[in-house]
């Protein structure tokens, strides 16, 4: 099997605000994340001849041609996509394999998604999914499970495995948030941009206990879009472009629902899309060679079990990483430095691309105040679904 | 001898105090509490609970006929005894039949059951009987009423106790009655409806039974009357020759309610549990007429020693404030969260999923011995393809392996508990916990099966299984 590694590079990058975008549209967002792309790039819209649209629901159906519409492109070939939380990295691995396979030398990868013109808070209800599937899977005949009800469920056995009363194990949990709050500050896009206190994650009202409002990730709108072309051409383009090291996606056949060797406290579809995509990249040793990560923390205790699963550290070793400031922007393997879904919000179809730029920015050296020293090669992490089955994908760029 | 073989009953999880709806309502406050059905349980799942308890040692197999009593059936049009039926996983060729309208409908199903099985027609029928009746807030029958189900297997083999005569006879009368198109009950006025109603109906009839039976009050050990209230029931049984402390079984109006359908075989049943062999039992069930049936215990009855079910599920309860109570029984309009509308359902994705859904049948790896749920084509072990035989899930228990308290989900009775169940024999299922004390759930809780109501949407109620801490 042939390896992606540095057969494509991206050359240009867009993203919009993350927030509460109340006056954009979805078109008004995929406008500004690819106009922002093709200028990074120094190309126009008309030199696109691929487009992977990644939505995990807004537009559905047909958003393909809502996209070519609001762009304008000149009949060039559009699908739209969805992969759970993965959509947006999905969007870019397959639109780098079109470009590696030779079909185009110039793709776009777009995701966006428009949560807050629902009328609620958190996601919305996948109506499809849900009602005509409903009996095929015993948890969807319910609608008493959301994704903190899931998440919680993982920090419950977390707790329990490793022996840490509930106090412990918020307090552990409650420093991750923290971290990526005070990285948030220094995200001019993020959707949240104020430090806060570990007391305050302790207090806020519980969501799904153990977990309470501050271990969960907002609900924001938000595109992010990449400029894709293969690696021999990427230098005509930009003196920097950022390499595709490894493109791997996992999806497991939720056996935290059915076997009951699975003990929710690990998610192994990010160890085996973490170990693929390693081998893909030629990575030995993930904390040595891993310079930087940005990784779903769509709740605390998600970020602390990928610490683990991407072997960032040993089993049951997050607790003592979090002590020692192993993951904060100044540590030895800096993780969301941009302040995460946490600071971010969770625009499904977008928030892959959203990571991937923030690695894209940093290895350019363009990340401000976020800066990490001498970076190599980035890893960006999505988990879709919950911790009983899952669709993961990890990523990873670099310089050449 | 045609007689009842087992018998089965539920009394669900919450009790509601009469002296907290007085105080709400600045009335009297009155002695006891009565047991309220959970906002997820209606007449069907409590039927399916009296019945699995009545079933305990026997196949479902065995079962020729069901018939399920109720004024309160989920539907005006759709059998709520096939539902059962499948619940319970019985055979397709049984006989079902529901049987409403009448708070006697109960004890008319085990006439017809004995008449059945005298026939020849059938050896072993189900009678089951359930009801969760209402009345509006700050009404009598709100404090009198309490919900539940019983449940007696009829047959002419093994019978714990023997039916040895019957005797009915009708009446029309508007005492207490509901018109189908409400909700809540209706009742003229009390001093008619105790005197010409239950009084003089009840006390007519029992005494031509005793006549036509050729027997006195002084032949039962024990006599059974099921009634609104324990002032009608002593009224009564004085006036026909029985005594109170030694002979009449105590209503359950405090500590269950008025249980309607099911409260006479609730109360057959709580006296069979005390019974002993060759002791006579007077049953008498009232509503729209009386029904009046003469037992005697067999020595068979020391099989049933020590199930205890009504001791147990009268020990075994949980206080409900009236609040949830109005919430639970739609009395109290409440802003929805903002939250997604609720999902669509596919009646054909529900009759597809029938065995696995309603029944709890997961499979079992014929090449690996792997069990799990829900069913599947591909081993999850083995990979394995078409290779498995069904495997029961609904008489297992499990233990927690994880679990959370979910504030976010919409749900009556927040937080709505969600956990991880691993089962004894192999197998896991992630589903709902409820007539749980949330501070109570622990890593390791044994928990048990319960049939439960998922939601409902055009008119279609959608059951599925929840676990519970054991009872």
């Amino acid at each position: 099997m042939e390896s992606i590694k540095d057969k494509v590079a991206i050359v240009g990058m867009g993203c919009t605000k993350f927030g509460e975008n109340w006056d954009l549209s979805l078109n008004d967002m995929v406008i500004e994340a690819v106009y922002e792309a093709c200028e990074d790039a120094g190309i126009s819209p008309g030199d696109i001849q691929a487009v992977w649209f990644g939505s995990y629901w807004s537009g559905v159906p047909a958003p393909s041609q809502p996209l070519a519409t609001t762009l304008k492109l000149d009949y060039k070939p559009v699908t739209r996509l969805e992969n759970m939380c993965a959509t947006a990295s999905d969007a870019l691995r397959q639109a780098a394999y079109a470009v590696a396979s030779g079909a185009c030398d110039i793709a776009l990868a777009v995701g966006a998604e428009k949560l807050k013109d629902s009328g609620y808070s958190g996601l919305p209800t996948d109506e499809l999914a849900m009602g005509l599937t409903s009996t095929a899977l015993n948890t969807f005949r319910s609608r008493m499970f959301t994704a903190p009800g899931h998440f919680a469920m993982m920090a419950t056995s977390y707790f329990n495995r490793y022996g840490l009363s509930p106090e412990e194990g918020r307090m552990m949990l409650a420093k991750i948030m923290v971290k990526n709050h005070k990285n948030g500050t220094l995200s001019p896009k993020a959707h949240f941009r104020r430090e806060i206190t570990v007391e305050q994650v302790l207090n806020a009202p519980i969501i799904a206990w153990p977990l309470g409002l501050l271990d969960c990730c907002g609900v924001s709108d938000g595109a992010a879009a990449a400029i894709l072309v293969r690696g021999e051409l990427a230098r005509n383009f930009r003196p920097d472009p950022v390499y595709i090291k490894a493109l791997q996606v996992a999806v497991g056949p939720q056996e935290g629902y059915m076997n009951p060797r699975h003990d929710w406290t690990m998610v192994k579809e990010t160890y085996r899309a973490g170990a693929a995509a390693y081998a893909e990249a030629g990575v030995k040793n993930p904390r040595e060679e891993i310079s930087m990560a940005e990784v779903h923390d769509c709740f605390s205790i998600t970020e602390a079990v990928i610490y683990e699963d991407l072997q960032f550290t040993r089993r049951g070793g997050a607790r003592e990483e979090i002590e020692a400031g192993t993951f904060e922007l100044n540590g030895k393997l800096p993780v969301n430095m941009d302040g995460g879904l946490k600071c971010f919000g969770h625009p499904i179809g977008a928030t892959g691309l959203r990571m991937v730029y923030e690695l894209y920015k940093q290895i350019q050296g363009k990340a401000g105040p976020r800066q990490v020293k001498n970076p190599g090669l980035g890893l960006a992490h999505n988990l879709g679904g919950t911790p009983g089955g899952a669709t993961v994908s990890v990523i990873i760029v670099g310089p050449k | 001898m045609v007689g009842i073989k087992s018998f089965g009953v539920y009394i669900p999880f919450y009790r509601l105090s009469r002296e907290e709806i007085s105080t709400f309502w600045g009335g009297l406050p009155l002695p006891g509490e009565r047991a309220v059905a959970s906002y997820d349980e209606d007449a069907v799942t409590m039927a399916v609970e009296a019945c699995r308890d009545c079933l305990k040692g026997f196949g479902p197999q065995e079962i020729d006929e069901l018939y399920l009593a109720s004024t309160t059936f989920p539907y005006g049009e759709k059998q709520s005894a096939a539902l059962v039926a499948a619940a319970l996983d019985l055979g397709r060729e049984v006989l079902t039949i529901d049987l409403a309208g009448s708070l006697r409908s109960g004890t008319g199903g085990a006439r017809l059951a004995a008449g059945a099985i005298q026939g020849k027609r059938a050896r072993n029928v189900l009678v089951c009987a359930s009801d969760l009746r209402l009345g509006l807030p700050n009404g009598p029958k709100e404090l009198e009423l309490g919900d539940g189900a019983a449940a007696l297997l009829l047959s002419d083999s093994g019978v714990v106790a023997t039916i040895d005569q019957m005797y009915s006879c009708s009446n029309e009368i508007y005492d207490v009655y509901r018109p189908a198109e409400e909700r809540c009950l209706r009742s003229w006025e009390d001093r008619f409806v105790r005197e010409k109603g239950y009084v003089e109906t009840v006390a007519e009839a029992v005494a031509a039974a005793l006549k036509k039976f050729k027997m006195t009050a002084r032949d039962f050990s024990r006599a059974v009357f099921s009634a609104p209230n324990s002032g009608y029931l002593s009224t009564v049984a004085k006036m026909l020759g029985f005594d109170l402390k030694t002979q009449v079984q105590d209503s359950l109006c405090n500590a269950v309610g008025a249980s309607g359908t099911a409260q006479p075989l609730l109360l057959l049943a709580a006296a069979l549990e005390e019974a002993g062999p060759g002791e006579k039992i007077l049953w008498v069930s009232y509503g729209d007429g009386c029904d009046v049936i003469a037992l005697t215990v067999t020595n068979e009855i020391s099989r049933a020693r020590g199930r205890n079910t009504v001791k147990r599920l009268l020990a075994s309860k949980g206080k409900l404030s009236y609040q949830k109570y109005l919430r639970w029984r739609g009395f109290l309009p409440a802003e929805p969260p903002a939250r997604p509308r609720q999902e669509p359902v596919s009646a054909v994705a529900l009759w597809r999923d029938r065995k696995c859904g309603m029944a709890l049948y997961g499979v079992k790896c014929r090449r690996c011995g792997t069990v799990q749920y829900p069913v599947q084509r591909i081993c999850m072990e083995c990979r394995s393809k078409d290779d498995f035989e069904y495997y029961l899930f609904a008489d297992k228990q499990g233990k927690i392996t994880t679990f959370s308290h979910d504030s976010l989900a919409v749900s009556p009775d927040p937080p709505s508990t969600v956990a991880v169940v691993d089962f004894e024999g192999g197998g896991r299922i992630m589903m709902d916990v409820t007539d749980r004390d949330p501070a109570e759930v622990t890593i390791g809780m044994p928990v048990e099966m319960t049939f439960r109501k998922f939601r409902e949407i055009e008119g279609i109620s959608v059951y599925w299984w929840k676990c519970r801490p054991v009872r």
